[in-house]
């Protein structure tokens, strides 16, 4: 390792390089330069070229905002199991597949009834509640069947059992509800425009936009102020320690798993009502890369980073391949639309290594 | 040094003799020897597992209930089906076919259920002497056997779905001819089937004289369809061409309602949405478009249609299950024409024979309609599409599958 940094230190290709410079800060700074440049020459092109209409760039502002609300949530549960165990539950998003694919035979009965109709607020808490408990249990049993077992094992390990969990996850409920598409029903209230002199926001993202962060204040809340949040940070700080001081771990870590599980199955609901189409056993596949993504972005382990990461995914989403990529004269723009995503992702993480609120992880906790 | 002359021409005996056994197999690429307790076995490859399982739950479904037709025997022999899970994708296909070629008593296949799939699965299959006939591969460089210009074709490759030249030139005269358009916008979502299908149309629609104003592409797994449909709301087109499946096929027609400017843009899709969930699954936003795809108008159809709710249930979840049976009996009748009876009661079924005289097939009356098979493997002609329009009834009642209201067949009698 010192060697390769001597070697490196001073010349790059034969080039001697400034003092304290090392190759692979040069390549990275130039790599800054060269997405930064991209990044303003697209947009100024899109800009001045005046093809979409302000209202146009509001609309995508908002879809970016609602969609993120969803990743947030999402993303919230891979925080915090990170924070607690330093491992990444890559079958959360299948926890979000359990409560979403489930609760949309309710949430058609309750259509179908005139439930819905009649008392809509009441209806949506009913759905969220059992999505959040159907989403709760299989995070609950997931954690007790495939990572307790292991968590004593080397990192990888839990990693691997999390993606066969995942498999087994999708393919459990395949087996429990078939292959096919289904869909929640729209509901009346959602379908309209909220409007501020000439902006118009459809009621269905503001709804998406508010119930995430009442969602997220609330854990907020639940993780700072409360006793077993300060239990949750105590563990997360370190184990042994707070094993010592009386804390039961084990029912900490289920503890962490069921809010993750809740948050998650209550955005199964969210995201559907936003959303109804697409409800299938696979539905959880791409919402989880993105919201783990959306982790990594805003700084895995912090709760208001995840919440940050997962709207700045949706609006740069949403918004980027039209603005940057269109600007730049790429056909097909919105195929590439993962590329603008996860070039934000490298560009977030090259300026700042530990995400937009991480903080530096001391060797031990890493 | 003469006892083990003697030992060589004794074991080449006994090898001679092995062959003339076996039943004088004559055929260039080789021979399948069924034992008199052997049964007929035929593979599938579909797409059992994966976003897409509904399409090999369809097929399988077709291929079942061919083979009850026929008693589940041929050759007075009991009919062995052996399925494996060829996924949508290149991976998928090449396991699923070194499966299939592993086992020598397999005679032809069924499948597979994706293009993507079949491009690596083919050449596996055709380097083993089988065959396989697909009931739902449409790309038109399966049965193109030009390599030069992207052509895949390789012998043993069959299918008894139709090439998506027929269906995308069939939406494009549509779409000008019946709803007036001039202009169009074309979604694919990256599968070379999508992409093939739009293709087809976009250049048939312009050829036409019509305008191409938006050729894009969404990815699988997108959610949010805001972003491509703002862009295309900034020409509107007159029809906006997607297709793509479920369930990015539910969220661009969903979304397509919010989005200021696509108000008076028609809708259209392919037989990938001609799904019986497709409508309820998309609710409001669904009523009005229009889907091209098979279209089976036979008493014999709505036969099929009640042995299938007899079996499965309910009705086939996707628009290739009556291909799938036709493929079956394709396979079927073929393999019955070639077998040679031997007298120690075995059967002799000759590889290139079988795939001559699946080659051969022509104007066998299936639930598709008449198939002919070219000398690339496809077997059907195209006639076999109709233009589906989703109304109320659909969405709303559960009722499928929709009304046809333009037939490819019908146009071409009053042509004639």
């Amino acid at each position: 390792m010192t060697q390769t940094r001597t070697v490196s230190r001073n010349k790059l290709f034969g080039i001697p390089l400034p003092a304290g410079h090392t190759g692979v800060d040069l390549i990275i700074s130039a790599l800054r330069i060269i997405i930064v440049a991209l990044i303003i020459i697209g947009a100024g092109n899109t800009l001045l070229e005046g093809r979409f209409t302000f209202e146009q760039w509001l609309a995508l502002l908002f879809a970016g905002l609602a969609q993120g609300s969803i990743y947030a949530l999402i993303a919230l549960g891979y925080t915090l199991v990170y924070g607690i165990l330093r491992m990444i539950n890559f079958a959360h998003g299948d926890v979000f597949m359990a409560g979403a694919f489930t609760t949309v035979f309710l949430a058609n009965s309750f259509r179908q009834s005139g439930f819905l109709d009649s008392q809509p607020l009441l209806a949506i808490l009913i759905l969220m509640g059992f999505a959040a408990l159907v989403s709760m249990t299989v995070a609950v049993l997931l954690e007790r069947i495939a990572y307790r077992p292991l968590r004593n094992a080397p990192r990888l390990v839990p990693l691997i059992t999390a993606i066969g969990a995942s498999f087994f996850i999708q393919y459990t409920f395949r087996g429990l509800f078939g292959s096919g598409f289904k869909a929640y029903p729209t509901v009346a209230f959602l379908r309209g425009t909220f409007s501020v002199g000439s902006i118009n926001v459809p009621i269905a993202q503001l709804f998406v936009f508010v119930s995430a962060i009442v969602l997220m204040i609330c854990l907020y809340w639940l993780v700072e102020r409360t006793r077993i949040g300060k239990a949750m940070r105590s563990v997360s700080e370190d184990k042994e320690v707070a094993t010592l001081m009386g804390v039961n771990i084990d029912l900490i870590i289920v503890f962490t798993f069921a809010i993750g599980g809740a948050l998650a199955g209550a955005a199964g609901v969210i995201n559907g009502l936003f959303r109804p189409q697409g409800v299938n056993f696979f539905m959880g596949f791409f919402p989880g890369i993105k919201a783990f993504t959306a982790a990594v972005l805003g700084g895995i382990g912090n709760i208001p980073g995840a919440m940050l990461g997962g709207m700045f995914l949706g609006v740069i989403e949403a918004i980027g391949p039209n603005l940057v990529l269109n600007g730049l004269g790429i056909p097909s723009a919105n195929q590439l639309k993962d590329v603008i995503a996860f070039t934000m992702l490298v560009l977030v993480l090259i300026f700042r290594p530990q995400g937009i609120l991480g903080e530096r992880l001391s060797a031990e906790k890493a | 040094m003469l006892a083990r002359t003697m030992l060589l021409t004794a074991l080449l005996l006994v090898f001679v003799v092995a062959v003339q056994a076996d039943g004088h197999c004559d055929d260039e690429i080789g021979c399948v020897v069924l034992a008199p307790d052997d049964p007929v076995t035929i593979g599938v490859m579909s797409a059992l597992s994966g976003p897409v399982a509904f399409l090999g739950e369809d097929s399988v479904g077709g291929v079942e209930i061919a083979l009850n037709r026929r008693g589940r025997t041929s050759l007075g022999r009991e009919i062995e089906l052996i399925t494996e899970d060829s996924l949508c994708n290149a991976e998928g296909g090449q396991t699923a076919a070194q499966k299939i070629a592993s086992d020598e008593l397999i005679l032809g296949v069924v499948g597979t259920s994706c293009s993507g799939a079949a491009a690596s699965a083919l050449p596996v299959i055709s380097a083993a002497g089988m065959l396989m006939i697909s009931p739902s591969n449409t790309s038109p460089a399966l049965t193109n056997a030009d390599m030069d210009a992207g052509g895949l074709w390789q012998p043993g490759y069959y299918r008894t779905a139709h090439n998506d030249e027929f269906q995308g030139a069939m939406a494009a005269e549509y779409a000008m001819n019946e709803l007036g358009a001039a202009s169009a916008a074309t979604i694919h979502d990256g599968d070379p089937y999508t992409d093939g299908l739009q293709a087809v149309m976009a250049r048939t629609f312009g050829e036409m004289g019509g305008d191409v104003v938006f050729q894009g592409a969404v990815n699988k797994g997108d959610t949010d369809m805001t972003a491509i449909l703002t862009e295309i709301a900034t020409n509107p087109p007159d029809v906006l061409y997607f297709p793509i499946f479920e369930p990015e096929g539910n969220f661009v027609a969903a979304q397509s309602q919010d989005i200021p400017g696509l108000e008076d843009t028609i809708l259209m899709g392919a037989d990938g949405l001609l799904v019986a969930g497709f409508p309820a699954a998309t609710g409001e936003a669904a009523i009005g478009m229009y889907l091209s795809g098979p279209y089976l108008s036979s008493d014999d159809y709505s036969a099929f249609l009640e042995e299938w709710d007899a079996e499965f249930g309910g009705t086939p979840p996707s628009g290739f299950h009556a291909h799938a049976y036709d493929a079956a009996n394709i396979l079927l009748d073929a393999i019955e024409a070639v077998a040679m009876e031997q007298e120690d009661g075995s059967v002799v079924i000759g590889r290139q024979a079988l795939r001559d005289a699946v080659s051969a097939t022509e104007g066998h009356a299936g639930l598709t309609g008449i198939l002919t098979c070219n000398e690339t493997g496809d077997c059907a002609t195209g006639e076999a599409l109709g233009m589906y329009l989703i109304t109320e009834a659909e969405v709303n009642e559960g009722k499928w599958p929709p009304d046809v209201i333009w037939s490819k067949a019908e146009a071409m009698m009053d042509d004639m």
